[in-house]
């Protein structure tokens, strides 16, 4: 799998998927409820300390946020010259203690076992008049498609290469769509000919 | 509602192109900010034109899921739900909207949708509604007015067009080439 995870054995590496999600869900949201830089800061420190407890480094943790980090940067310059520079820190503060909660249970938490977790949580889908048997078939279908489609854009972008179009956006995409719908017709061919009823 | 395989396996593969797009090589076009424009957003724009309302809007529903349970699909390799409690977040909401609401305009045509309308359908759908949900929850989650951050968005424009342009051309040709959509 090419998600983010890495292995370990630690408390949160063992802990339930669904729980974990649960968890940042809530943490989430009472980052949200709080105006106190103390209990952000309080958050930031927990987090940091839980990134070396799990076996994870440091330099994981400055992933999560380095990607995000002219937007951080951004909102601050904002924040202090529409605001105040208090602000400013708070808010950015904020969204590193969230980055690097979420950064946990993503490095943490295998994403085959996410959608395990995801799965034993549909079945209240049917109260909604949503098959979850469906929902489960579109996320492996998914999952399985993505390896694929970065194939064949390799495939038309070397075709059309020898053909000099290969900075032709358009070029590549035609050929890219209609090769995957085509596809895509007969997996579901495939799918219904095994008899596939869900 | 009722989805056949065929639908499925369609949701599926808009949501896996939505993140290939994420993949691609960013159309790098040196542009005010340094923020790399990527061809994501144009998954929206063509799951609405090509896959419909019902399965563009699910596809990129199921986009959104995918990022949440932790894949790098976004642009640049981000992913987790902690992307939703950022100003990204109201982006990736808004883009199974904007795949909604472009397939909606879509099907209100029979035949073929001249290029002018598909192209005004798109930006409806790919920049209005996009950022219908992107801007205020930005706003929400930076604490600033929502004027402030709307035009920080004026930066995407030129680009969004771009894209807008591009996926009208494209879903054109995907149309005429495979007309059993």
């Amino acid at each position: 799998m090419f998600d983010l995870y890495r292995p370990g054995t630690s408390f949160l590496h063992r802990a339930p998927a669904g729980g974990k999600v649960l968890a940042l869900a809530v943490l989430g949201t009472l980052t949200f409820l709080t105006d106190d830089i103390r209990i952000i800061a309080a958050g930031l420190a927990v987090a940091l300390l839980l990134y070396p407890t799990c076996g994870l480094t440091l330099k994981n943790a400055w992933a999560q946020i380095r990607p995000t980090l002219w937007i951080l940067i951004a909102i601050f310059i904002a924040q202090v010259i529409f605001n105040t520079w208090q602000l400013g820190v708070f808010v950015v503060a904020r969204f590193g203690l969230l980055l690097l909660l979420a950064g946990l249970l993503t490095l943490t938490t295998r994403a085959s076992d996410m959608i395990d977790g995801i799965e034993r949580g549909l079945p209240f889908l049917r109260l909604l008049g949503v098959n979850p048997a469906k929902v489960s078939l579109a996320l492996s279908l998914a999952l399985r498609f993505i390896p694929v489609l970065a194939q064949i854009t390799k495939d038309v972008r070397e075709a059309q290469r020898v053909r000099g179009l290969e900075n032709s956006v358009i070029a590549l995409a035609i050929p890219l769509f209609v090769r995957t719908l085509r596809m895509s017709d007969d997996i579901a061919d495939a799918i219904e000919a095994r008899g596939y009823r869900p | 509602m009722t989805l056949t395989t065929r639908d499925i396996v369609m949701i599926a593969l808009f949501a896996a192109l939505t993140a290939a797009l994420g993949l691609f090589p960013p159309i790098t076009l040196p542009i005010a900010g340094g923020v790399p424009i990527t061809a994501q957003s144009m998954g929206c724009m063509l799951a609405g034109a090509l896959a419909g309302a019902k399965r563009g809007g699910l596809a990129l529903a199921l986009f959104a899921l995918l990022v949440a349970i932790g894949l790098p699909l976004m642009a640049g390799g981000r992913g987790g739900f902690g992307l939703f409690l950022t100003p990204s977040g109201g982006f990736i909401i808004g883009f199974a909207a904007a795949a909604f609401v472009i397939g909606w305009l879509f099907a209100r045509h029979s035949g073929e949708v001249p290029l002018v309308t598909s192209i005004i359908y798109i930006a409806i759908g790919g920049i209005g509604v996009v950022y219908l949900f992107g801007i205020p929850w930005w706003a929400y989650t930076a604490e600033q007015s929502i004027a402030i951050v709307a035009g920080k968005c004026t930066v995407f424009l030129p680009g969004d067009s771009i894209k807008v342009v591009l996926a009208a051309l494209i879903a054109r040709g995907v149309r005429r080439a495979y007309p059993g959509l």
